[in-house]
């Protein structure tokens, strides 16, 4: 199964750091989020596009998680090279996590 | 109990104009919020300033409100707004202008001023970049502009002058709601927890339609009715800081739990400490729930003491992008438009053009995710060689939309559609500096009939 068929997610941008919630459609489905969408599973699929930290906030009250990506926006958006210079399109990488 | 209803008119500069009408006339709202500065618009406004001292403020302005201010004076609506970008003295001037034309007065007109701060950035030797650490001071020629983010203060002063729209510059998108709900119900400045309340709902609401269902629809997953006619949002919130967000009845778009979770989160990082000039807000524990069809109810944030620093962003020159494209089609598309990447990757290395960075990406395939991410893939119809190069200087920068043009009649076959732009990049980051250097200031300008 993929995150896209549990959680939703938005990715917004503040000068070079990306965050990327990912949101339980489900609130009986945000244990199995908070168990398997790590740190380290979003560090490795993002690989490369990430040059900086990953870090996750919980919100088991929302039945979301918030990840905030230091260093993943080409220097950000407003000198980025990138054609996604703000780095929108993340959060459709991300629901193609495998659970 | 008294409620307030606030709406969100443009979420960003280029917004489109009728859902901001739609609320004038059928929203039954006291206040419409133009949220209409992204972190460089400043920045180039303050360019266009100094070419013409009478411009810097936002393009769509008069159109905005040409368009929204009959409904608004007939209706009692006050309109708060950032158009002002670096130029809100304009601005006030543009909107008096508006109103005499239309027939509107009497009217009063607030300029908020006080967010450019380029002279204490200069004179201050110990001011470092957030984002890299490195000294302030280093931008010194290529510095285009210095903007602090004022809070809700002077914008609670304006209105409490009987401001009918209040124009300012660069403000913290969430204060420019929290202000009129600080002016309603009298919250004091440093009731935190109420404050981070009315900064939840601003937050909620900066974006306008990225909350009412923009921004969301995943065909089969997310389906959002009518996005050709997206609604806009509105708060109606109480005394206590609870919310309930909601929409005008038959316009397109969609208010859930879903879709405010979403902005609940957006550009957020941690949730528990959201930095805004009036406050430290908490939305850890805020609830969200649906009352019934879109009508939202948000309550539970929470909120701390404002920070003793105000973040400030620097616009400056940061060399030119050039950039060329050209697209491949058909059997062998891929294969083609990987050949012409290689060419365009050695020419540049030929004709020795002095590149700070170069990306060169296959549009289709990996321009938005890299090779790693779309390396199972099925071979696309159509491919998109893009090729962008940071250089020193103009000239260079065309060179290399100049090389992929090239590609017509120097690369593979059946290539189309070649593009090529080369620009000035004005860049931003950050700094942070003691609030006490900065002084807001409200302007009152009268129009009369």
């Amino acid at each position: 199964m993929k995150l896209r068929d549990l959680a939703h997610s938005r990715t917004g941008d503040k000068g070079n750091t990306s965050n990327i919630s990912v949101i339980a459609y489900r609130a009986e489905d945000y244990a199995l989020l908070e168990a398997t969408v790590t740190v380290e599973r979003v560090r490795q699929h993002l690989g490369a596009l990430v040059q900086g930290e990953v870090v996750r906030y919980a919100l088991p009250g929302l039945g979301a998680l918030n990840f905030v990506l230091t260093r993943a926006l080409g220097g950000g958006v407003t000198r980025s090279l990138a054609l996604d210079a703000h780095g929108k399109c993340l959060s459709s990488a991300i629901l193609d996590l495998d659970i | 109990m008294k409620r307030v209803r606030l709406g969100t008119g443009a979420g960003y500069s280029g917004d489109r104009i009728e859902p901001a009408v739609e609320l004038a006339e059928a929203g039954d709202i006291r206040y419409l919020v133009f949220e209409c500065l992204a972190e460089r618009t400043i920045a180039l406004a303050q360019l266009a300033k100094r070419r013409d001292p009478s411009a810097g403020f936002d393009p769509l302005l008069v159109d905005r409100m040409a368009a929204v201010l009959p409904a608004c004076r007939r209706n009692g609506i006050s309109i708060i707004t950032n158009m002002g970008a670096a130029n809100p003295h304009a601005a006030g001037a543009a909107v008096a202008a508006v109103a005499r034309f239309l027939g509107l007065g009497p009217m009063r007109i607030a300029v908020v001023t006080g967010d450019d701060v380029t002279g204490v950035i200069r004179a201050r030797r110990d001011l470092v970049l957030e984002e890299t650490g490195a000294p302030v001071s280093g931008l010194s020629d290529s510095l285009v502009s210095a903007n602090a983010y004022l809070g809700a203060d002077p914008i609670v002063r304006a209105l409490k002058a009987g401001a009918d729209v209040v124009i300012t510059g660069r403000v913290a998108d969430p204060s420019l709601f929290l202000a009129p709900l600080i002016h309603e119900f009298g919250w004091a400045a440093d009731d935190w927890s109420l404050i981070g309340k009315g900064t939840l709902v601003g937050h909620l609401m900066e974006c306008a339609g990225q909350v009412s269902g923009g921004y969301f629809a995943d065909p089969g997953y997310k389906d959002v009715p009518n996005l050709a006619r997206l609604g806009f949002p509105i708060a109606e919130v109480g005394a206590d800081g609870a919310a309930t967000i909601t929409k005008v009845a038959g316009s397109g778009g969609l208010i859930s739990a879903a879709t405010c979770r979403e902005q609940l989160l957006y550009e957020v990082h941690d949730p528990a400490r959201y930095l805004t000039p009036d406050v430290t807000a908490d939305f850890s524990g805020v609830t969200i729930t649906e009352l019934g069809h879109d009508r939202v109810r948000v309550a539970g944030a929470q909120g701390d003491a404002w920070p003793d620093s105000l973040k400030v962003s620097l616009g400056y020159s940061d060399g030119y992008i050039g950039e060329g494209q050209i697209s491949y089609a058909g059997p062998g598309a891929l294969a083609r438009a990987r050949l012409a990447r290689d060419i365009v990757a050695e020419r540049l290395r030929i004709i020795g053009l002095p590149l700070r960075e170069v990306r060169l990406d296959l549009i289709g395939v990996d321009a938005i995710h890299g090779p790693e991410l779309s390396a199972t893939a099925p071979e696309p119809y159509e491919v998109r060689l893009r090729v962008a190069g940071r250089t020193h200087t103009l000239k260079e920068a065309e060179r290399i939309g100049n090389e992929v043009e090239g590609l017509y009649t120097n690369g593979p076959a059946g290539g189309g559609g070649a593009t090529k732009t080369a620009k000035e990049v004005i860049a931003v980051q950050s700094t942070l500096i003691p609030r006490d250097l900065v002084t807001p200031q409200v302007h009152l300008m009268e129009v009369t009939p």
